[in-house]
């Protein structure tokens, strides 16, 4: 126990470390900006690697969690005038609500069949972002008001890259808190055996419901938030393509690992950035690299790097 | 070549009368096909409270299919099931697991991606506050019940002699060790009734003895066993009763000595003509 005690702490200040001292040396708000990008990531893909790495089940349509958070914020503090905080936390409810009855018939489906119809809600969900247009302004997308809370807001990328550190440090906590809990054993154990877990008194249903609303709620608060920073959102940050990124982010940086989420969202957010020096070949490199990853270390890049430094476990 | 008749059976059990328990599963005219395949037909049997119960039969006989229609992994075609006098037939195997039945599998079913102990501690689910907002912000209260379960988790470790394997990860020990890291499992749920799916099939001569001491402490401490098992040595050993079947139905029932003297039985198992 103490050395698990140990372990969370450790990689929760060594993240929080990295958060603080990073701005440092970041020349530039363009680089704080991607900064912020990859935080906001994080947070989903350390919500996404809950229900993937851990509990062993796969989501397609977690952006269009992420979109409706966003356009929650957008739409109701633009048009209806209400506080932000207030319409985050209605997004987050709705989408928990919406997550809690599309997950009760579509996590009984198994492998295929469920990104199957994870797909088609993240793909619903896209389409009436782009139909709606008098609510959602259609495919241009629409402005959002900054954030507000007791009188200040939050404006610029200085603000906001503290505002993301801090959401990533706390949802990073929540996770690993989770993990090393009956709760979190129970996802795993589903993800190990659902027959096994079952004869122990596992509702494996239950807990497959509850861990796919609570990825959906990380990835609501996450796209409310982008939405204020921002300023702009369209229904791209929703679509099919946003959710295959978030789903790569997880795998790549290492299923099960908190961290690792972290480390694949960050990687990826960066990787893109960095390879515009190959300008028309962009995509092809960045293919390339995936598929080597895949190939070289299946398990991801932080169990496969933690792996490397012998008698260390990670949390 | 007879294995029943020359296996020598404990004398505890063929010259003490034991008192006979009262009934905690009863299997009545129970079946189950499978795309018109009987697997299981018109099975009724009862298993007495404190018993060490053995079912066997040749390969193919429904042993298998008869443990997952009692545990609810299958649902049954006809019949009931009766666990402590309530009807239970098709319940779901968590809700059977609340009301104290837990069982170990044939092939086995263990949690590879966690640790030997975690496997155990997962056994302890029932016991422990397995609600989100308790485990996201780390209630004391459920800090404390974590511990105790994790100490729990060893110690019945081992009881079942795994010991060595506490900190080790699943997917790292032998097959004999995670056949006991199952009934640990299953333990650690604190079952009134343990099914036991072939325990034995796959360990050498001293394994076998091993789990032989194990299944009986078990049922020393008051759970009714259910015991499949193709190791006749350890199943005359160790049963109060055996319910024999063949292709699905019931051969024969009673005392390990009744069983094994049966015709039928010796038929069954030799393949001669009744």
């Amino acid at each position: 126990m103490n050395a698990l005690l140990h372990g969370r702490l450790t990689g929760l200040l060594a993240l929080g470390a990295v958060i603080a001292v990073l701005p440092a040396f970041l020349p530039n708000n363009f680089y704080l900006d991607i900064a912020i990008l990859a935080g906001f990531n994080a947070v989903v893909c350390v919500g996404l690697n809950l229900l993937i790495g851990y509990a062993g089940q796969i989501s397609l349509g977690h952006a269009g969690f992420f979109g409706i958070g966003a356009y929650a914020s957008g739409v109701l503090v633009g048009t209806y005038g209400w506080p932000p905080v207030l319409a985050l936390l209605a997004g987050a409810v709705f989408v928990g609500l919406l997550a809690f009855l599309v997950a009760k018939p579509i996590l009984r489906l198994k492998g295929h069949y469920l990104a199957m119809a994870t797909l088609g809600i993240g793909i619903i969900v896209s389409i009436v972002l782009r139909t709606e247009s008098g609510l959602t302004g259609g495919p241009d997308g629409m402005m959002v008001e900054p954030f507000r809370i007791f009188g200040f807001e939050l404006y610029g990328e200085k603000v906001w890259y503290w505002v993301v550190g801090v959401l990533l440090v706390g949802v990073v906590w929540l996770s690993l808190n989770l993990i090393d809990s009956p709760m979190g054993r129970a996802l795993r154990a589903v993800h190990g055996s659902e027959v096994a877990a079952e004869v122990v008194g596992v509702d494996t249903a239950r807990f497959k419901v509850m861990v796919f609303v609570l990825s959906a709620v990380f990835a609501s608060v996450a796209g409310s938030l982008f939405a204020h920073y921002a300023g702009l959102i369209t229904p791209a940050k929703a679509d099919f393509f946003k959710s295959i990124e978030l789903v790569t982010m997880v795998v790549f940086g290492g299923m099960a690992s908190t961290f690792g989420a972290v480390v694949g969202a960050v990687v990826l957010t960066l990787l893109p950035q960095a390879l515009t020096v190959f300008q028309d070949y962009q995509q092809i490199v960045l293919g390339g690299i995936l598929m080597a990853t895949m190939v070289f270390m299946p398990k991801g890049l932080l169990p496969t790097l933690a792996a490397l430094i012998p008698a260390r476990r990670r949390a | 070549m007879n294995m029943l008749a020359t296996t020598d059976l404990s004398p505890d059990m063929t010259t003490q009368a034991r008192r006979i328990g009262p009934p905690i599963l009863q299997v009545e005219h129970l079946s189950r096909e499978f795309g018109g395949v009987l697997a299981v037909g018109d099975l009724s049997f009862t298993i007495a409270a404190g018993d060490i119960h053995s079912i066997i039969g040749p390969n193919g006989a429904g042993k298998t299919t008869l443990f997952n229609l009692v545990t609810g992994v299958y649902k049954p075609s006809g019949g009931r099931v009766l666990f402590d006098g309530a009807d239970v037939s098709g319940m779901a195997p968590y809700r059977l697991a609340a009301r104290g039945m837990s069982r170990t599998f044939q092939n086995l079913q263990i949690f590879f991606n966690m640790t030997a102990l975690e496997n155990v501690m997962v056994g302890r689910h029932l016991h422990l506050n397995t609600r989100l907002l308790p485990a996201l912000f780390r209630f004391p209260s459920l800090v404390r019940k974590d511990r105790e379960a994790k100490d729990r988790a060893a110690q019945l470790m081992t009881d079942v002699g795994l010991e060595k394997y506490i900190d080790a990860d699943a997917a790292s020990m032998p097959y004999g060790a995670l056949k006991r890291l199952e009934i640990a499992r299953a333990l650690a749920s604190e079952p009134k009734l343990l099914l036991l799916d072939e325990p034995a099939a796959g360990l050498n001569a001293t394994e076998s003895r091993e789990i032989d001491e194990v299944i009986k402490t078990v049922a020393g401490s008051g759970v009714t066993i259910v015991l499949v098992e193709h190791d006749m040595k350890m199943v005359m050993g160790i049963s109060h009763r055996i319910t024999a079947l063949n292709q699905g139905r019931m051969l024969a029932e009673g005392t390990p000595q009744e069983v094994a003297a049966n015709p039928d039985v010796i038929a069954a198992y030799l393949g001669a003509a009744p």
